[in-house]
């Protein structure tokens, strides 16, 4: 009896971990095969070299390139915001604040990843498009500068949390080591834990780049939906994840050209994220052969 | 408590002798006393050994030298300890600049994870020094100090961490000696590494007398006994013994230190 538990116990773990496995393939595969239909009709070559984006329009073009411009410019723009003040907050969290403290702002920095997106996406549109456009004249109510930045607040606590766990792991003894040298705090941190940590806070920017990339409705709500070839932050843009919204939620046709772009689109993406976990993952299997 | 110490140990009358000095040295961990009462004068250009059991007090006593235990949570000291008879512990002294004049061996190996010669021209790079060829030269004295050119010579942008156990401390005891301390504190140095990179070491501290003052934490009262010249025995926190190693270890004076290095306890 009690063999027979262990052994009912086994299946179904084991079918839980196929199931997740299977759907994942499951998704891909439908991706690919409505794709597939989508690069029947247009040819791959436009896909990646027209520079316009207007499916939903009697001149159809079919060009991939405004929509990455758009997720490119705007996950820029966070990345850009986010690194280096998550980066500061780790090393504070990690090497100056006291530990009781310590203990209580990483869960409360880490409740700003858990604010609903679509409470960002407004934040940027209500709250810090205007708040730019007083000094920033000719911005307009759309624009990628403000999702951008918003984007990046959002993502602090993964670089912050991660890139902390980094240098939390660095060996005390490293830390012993450059302050029997004579090494200040800021030395310490700068020259020995920071490049001590390199790998997992290279790991901690990637998922943050990749989480960006795949980030929906703020750029929806507040970055605007025009796609535009354009490195101009202060213009609107629109993003992959942005266009497969307006798509999935407008009128168009099912199993029609224009739906099947959202296929297109959506491989695009998948495929920028999976190399960017992908990376990250063989940058972290490196990392644990360093210390063990 | 004080420790009367005898003979040549307690020399009034030519003060430089004296490098290192503790007076009325307490240690606290929140409410735990783990120093207590310690007055102590340690040699310059000699080797001293702290012994005791684990816990005793010995590496806590060490770290005060370089104040290092400045960054333990609940760490408090009461009392004075002296350098050239200059209190480290007042409020105006710069921290860093002590620990460039004192300089520490640890336990594990802990080079950084840099190359080899990074590791050795990192202490003078952060007081600012850029100077290439002064780096280099510095760097290749300072590993030939410590035996290790020869083995390295040729893998100098190599990683510190590819090198065996010995080496990496005697690469560590370089990195120290690079930015010239006049003390040089080691918290057990060969406890992590096999006999023949020990003897090395040994051998090492042996030489660096001459220009360094050592004090030296170990387990092994073997190597206290071959390598120190003088000897102080910690019991729970408190010196017990202080002496000439000779001494100490064929005619100690009291009963505690008999029973300890005759293996009857610790």
């Amino acid at each position: 009896m009690r063999k027979f538990k262990e052994v009912f116990i086994e299946k179904s773990l084991l079918t839980s971990a196929l199931i997740t496995i299977l759907i994942t393939l499951g998704i891909i595969l439908v991706l690919s095969l409505e794709a597939v239909n989508f690069f029947r009709e247009v040819p791959i070559i436009d896909f990646l070299t027209d520079t316009q984006w207007t499916p939903l329009f009697t001149d159809k073009h079919f060009g991939i390139m405004p929509l990455l411009s758009g997720t490119l410019l705007t996950s820029f723009i966070a990345i850009a915001f986010a690194v280096p003040v998550g980066l500061s907050i780790s090393i504070y969290i990690s090497e100056y604040a006291p530990r009781s403290f310590r203990k209580s702002i990483k869960p409360a920095l880490e409740l700003l990843a858990a604010v609903p997106t679509v409470v960002y996406g407004f934040f940027a549109l209500t709250v810090v498009t205007p708040f730019l456009q007083s000094f920033i004249p000719g911005l307009s109510g759309f624009n990628s500068l403000s999702a951008g930045l918003v984007m990046g607040i959002m993502i602090i606590p993964f670089v912050s949390s991660l890139s902390e766990d980094a240098l939390h792991a660095v060996p005390n003894s490293l830390r012993e080591a450059a302050y029997g040298m004579g090494s200040t705090k800021l030395q310490n941190s700068f020259r020995v834990l920071v490049p001590a940590a390199s790998s997992g806070i290279i790991v901690s920017i990637i998922l943050a780049i990749s989480r960006a990339i795949g980030e929906t409705m703020i750029v929806a709500i507040a970055a605007g939906q025009q796609p535009r070839l354009t490195m101009d932050p202060t213009v609107p843009v629109e993003t992959i994840t942005a266009y497969i919204v307006q798509v999935s939620l407008g009128d168009v046709e099912h199993g029609s050209l224009e739906y099947r772009t959202i296929f297109a689109a959506g491989i695009t993406l998948f495929i920028f994220t999976f190399l960017l976990n992908t990376f990250s993952y063989k940058i972290r299997k490196k990392f644990r052969e360093k210390y063990e | 408590m004080t420790q009367q110490v005898n003979d040549n140990i307690v020399d009034k009358s030519i003060k430089r002798v004296h490098k290192l000095e503790a007076k009325g040295v307490k240690v606290f961990y929140d409410d735990f006393e783990a120093i207590k009462g310690i007055d102590m004068q340690i040699k310059a250009n000699k080797v001293t050994a702290f012994i005791g059991p684990s816990g005793c007090g010995k590496s806590t006593f060490l770290r005060l030298f370089n104040r290092m235990n400045d960054y333990v949570d609940g760490f408090r000291m009461e009392g004075e300890i002296l350098i050239d008879g200059e209190n480290i512990y007042k409020k105006k002294v710069n921290v860093e600049q002590l620990r460039k004049q004192v300089g520490m061996v640890f336990q594990k190996p802990n080079p950084f994870p840099k190359s080899i010669y990074e590791n050795v021209a990192y202490g003078l790079k952060i007081q600012g020094i850029k100077d290439k060829k002064y780096l280099k030269e510095k760097v290749e004295d300072s590993l030939k100090q410590v035996a290790l050119w020869d083995e390295v010579k040729d893998d100098l942008n190599k990683s510190a961490m590819a090198l065996s156990g010995g080496q990496q401390q005697r690469l560590c005891i370089a990195r120290t000696l690079a930015v010239e301390p006049s003390i040089i504190l080691m918290d057990e140095p060969t406890s992590a590494l096999d006999p023949l990179s020990t003897a090395k070491i040994e051998e090492l501290i042996y030489e660096l007398k001459q220009k360094y003052t050592i004090v030296i934490v170990t387990h092994n009262m073997q190597q206290a006994g071959r390598i120190s010249d003088y000897t102080a025995f910690f019991y729970l926190g408190e010196l017990i013994e202080y002496d000439k190693s000779k001494k100490l270890f064929t005619n100690p004076e009291k009963q505690q230190t008999e029973n300890y290095i005759t293996g009857r306890f610790g």
